[in-house]
């Protein structure tokens, strides 16, 4: 970007996170395509890149670009939040590109090695095959020196400038984040202490960490895009902390239902986790709220022009607030209590409600981040919506909600066939399988996977390109 | 942190404090903060101690605990010299693994411990190697492209009534669950099929033994009424 506004070296690097984290946004829908069309043709790409790799790229894509987007986001609201550059620059550019080049060739060996022998090379160098962090353990190491950087810039800038109530929450946020990740970097041969580790990097971060890093961007946006009291912004996020933190942590004891734990992770699995909602209520509240509370002040004074600065970014950070709590709490309530869950563990209910929260809690937020990047890097005062970019929104999240609901009529008909009637068996799973609901509903999820993938192009060119459309005041 | 900003940070905090005097302290930012410091780490100290409790009942048993009777959450690996089903625990109201009398398993019942750790060690680590989880689920965790591995061991499709001995012409269980595991794609039963993983007959074996030994962990029942209906359901 070379005509830009950025003063900052700290933004710029973040304008390199975003770009990395949208394009890899969009490897994340291309090789969920190809999944959802395995579905419906189990012939398509057969022995070729099969369902379990292209699911692989799908989810470890998903998590590295929200990563990265995570990572650019802290680096863009650093300056704004402390008052000074962020110390340690040159190394976190550094790490980007080692982060980068280490990401590429995660994926390149995922798509042309796939597997390798039953030895601790395999684990070492091609997959560790723990869902969601397969990464090889080569770059588990990589991982967590570019996440000891990022951890120390972002440390070093905040002790040093300005302590916003922001930046103090990011600060012990972000510390649990790279530490967890420690906890899925061993093998082992008992299953039971696997699934009970991997789960303390899985559920801590999607369900505390990454959830407590949005309250805190969610607070800067509003600081930023409305004018919102910072006072008011920063009291709440203490108290969705607590709600976060509270609930969250122990919440973990729904995971521990039936992985060989013993039996009372049922009463607190079910307490702590049926109460992770309402944080996200809270947090729903919070945004309408501070957006009623500025926008009626202002009209109190006779101006009835929008105090949202940044439309398409606002719009995302509002999808955020009630995406969070559809996705998450809602889709995660339904199954989430013990009884409900001997039968829809491990169906394609999980999936539906895996899809719309990791869209309506992070992916929304991070690409709203990506917006105010735009505006700040093409130094837009006022930034408007565009065709492309209410197009964007709307067919992305028409998309994942139709693919939700597939999913959950799909998880209906395995719940009740493939569980409640047939048992779980291998007969049992089939049936359920070539059911016609299923069936229909894996139909539905490939079409509004088509649209999803749709709307991202509009939503890549809509990035790209409004930067320079006249209609923002400037 | 420098100490002149320690100061000034003091400074300030006094200041707010003279300003909020009068005020209720549920619209005050530091007492949101303690409560937020303290809610998580008594949140997070009771989720070690439990971790604790949980890590010692969760310990992998022995070949003496088997031979003793003494019931563990997860078994020894010389849980493949016996027999094990799944049964309706009337006391816990859910099924259990149940581990019975001496089996044969690929042609002996006397595996030793470090026998059987070391397949259980190469099936473990080819459950991770050939990417299971990304297209079954094993403890119900995983994706959801394939059947739940969880009690794959006791699905009656391998049993002696089941298809997949005949299909693989294979007289035992663990015999025809290698055959499967080694030419996955030669052995086609549904349009969607497992493709060829270049399983070798040892990693087949050790992951054989894996699953058996899956199978002999008690997981509170889950899944439920695994194996119970049989044969023809509603006509079909």
């Amino acid at each position: 970007m070379a005509s830009n506004h950025l003063t900052s070296e700290s933004k710029q690097l973040a304008t390199w996170y975003f770009t990395f984290a949208a394009t890899l946004f969009g490897a994340q829908l291309l090789f969920g395509l190809v999944a959802a069309i395995q579905y419906v043709m189990p012939g398509f790409l057969y022995g070729i890149l099969d369902f379990s790799i292209a699911r692989i790229l799908h989810i470890n894509a998903l998590v590295v670009w929200m990563v990265f987007a995570m990572f650019g986001s802290v680096y863009w609201l650093l300056p704004d939040e402390t008052g000074i550059e962020t110390i340690g620059i040159k190394v976190g550019k550094l790490l980007f590109w080692v982060f980068a080049a280490a990401i590429v060739v995660v994926v390149l060996v995922y798509l042309f090695v796939q597997v390798g022998p039953a030895d601790e090379t395999t684990i070492w160098f091609i997959t560790e095959g723990r869902e969601y962090i397969e990464a090889p353990r080569w770059a588990d190491w990589g991982i967590v020196v570019v996440a000891l950087g990022f951890v120390a810039n972002l440390f070093l800038t905040g002790m040093k400038g300005k302590q916003s109530g922001i930046v103090t929450v990011l600060m012990a946020d972000m510390i649990a984040f790279a530490g967890l990740y420690l906890a899925g970097m061993f093998f082992t041969d008992n299953i039971t202490v696997d699934q009970y580790w991997w789960w303390w990097v899985i559920h801590l971060w999607v369900e505390a960490t990454w959830e407590v890093f949005v309250g805190a961007i969610a607070a800067y946006g509003l600081i930023t895009m409305i004018g919102a009291h910072r006072k008011v912004v920063e009291m709440w996020l203490w108290i969705e902390v607590s709600m976060l933190f509270g609930s969250g942590i122990l919440g973990m004891g729904h995971h521990y239902f039936w992985i060989g734990t013993p039996e009372y992770w049922w009463e607190i699995g079910a307490l702590f986790s049926a109460l992770e909602p309402l944080p996200l209520v809270a947090m729903f509240i919070h945004v309408l709220y501070d957006w009623g509370k500025t926008q009626g002040a202002q009209e109190e004074r006779g101006d009835d022009t929008s105090v949202i600065n940044n439309k398409p970014a606002f719009t995302w950070f509002v999808l955020n607030a009630f995406g969070n709590f559809l996705g998450a709490g809602i889709w995660g309530f339904f199954h989430t209590l013990p009884q409900v869950n001997l039968y829809t563990h491990g169906t394609q209910f999980t999936s539906a409600h895996g899809h719309l929260a990791f869209f309506g809690a992070y992916a929304t937020i991070l690409v709203g981040m990506m917006y105010i990047a735009v505006q700040g890097t093409n130094g837009i005062k006022v930034m408007k919506n565009t065709k492309a970019s209410i197009w964007a929104v709307s067919m992305i999240t028409g998309g994942v909600m139709g693919m939700t609901v597939a999913l959950t009529i799909a998880g209906y008909v395995q719940v009740l066939v493939s569980r409640a009637q047939m048992g779980a068996t291998w007969a049992g799973y089939f049936d359920g399988q070539s059911g016609a609901w299923f069936a229909q509903g894996m139909d539905w999820r490939l079409i509004m996977g088509v649209v999803t993938f749709l709307g991202f192009i509009m939503l890549a060119k809509d990035l790209l390109t409004t930067g320079k459309n006249p209609v923002h005041e400037r | 942190m420098k100490r002149m900003n320690i100061d000034t940070h003091i400074q300030t905090v006094k200041k707010q404090e003279d300003t909020v005097a009068n005020k209720s302290v549920w619209s005050d930012n530091r007492f949101w903060q303690r409560t937020a410091a303290w809610v998580t780490g008594f949140a997070s100290i009771l989720l070690i101690w439990l971790t604790f409790d949980t890590s010692a009942q969760i310990e992998m048993g022995t070949d003496a605990d088997l031979k003793n009777g003494v019931t563990k959450r997860v078994p020894g690996p010389t849980v493949i010299n016996y027999k094990i089903t799944y049964e309706m625990d009337a006391k816990r109201g859910h099924e259990i693994p149940v581990i019975g009398e001496k089996e044969s398993f690929f042609g002996r019942d006397d595996w030793s411990e470090d026998e059987a750790r070391g397949m259980l060690h190469i099936g473990k680590l080819g459950s991770q190697a050939k990417n299971c989880m990304d297209c079954h689920t094993i403890l119900g965790n995983g994706a959801y492209y394939a059947p739940d591995l969880t009690k794959a061991w006791l699905d009656p499709a391998w049993g002696p009534d089941g298809a997949m001995q005949a299909l693989t012409g294979k007289n035992t269980k663990e015999e025809a669950m290698a055959e499967f595991l080694v030419h996955p794609d030669q052995y086609p039963t549904h349009a969607r099929m497992m493709p060829d993983l270049g399983i070798t007959e040892e990693e087949a074996k050790g992951l054989v033994v894996f699953l058996k030994h899956l199978s002999s962990i008690d997981t509170n029942g889950f899944p439920r009424n695994f194996g119970r209906i049989q044969g023809a359901v509603n006509g079909k």
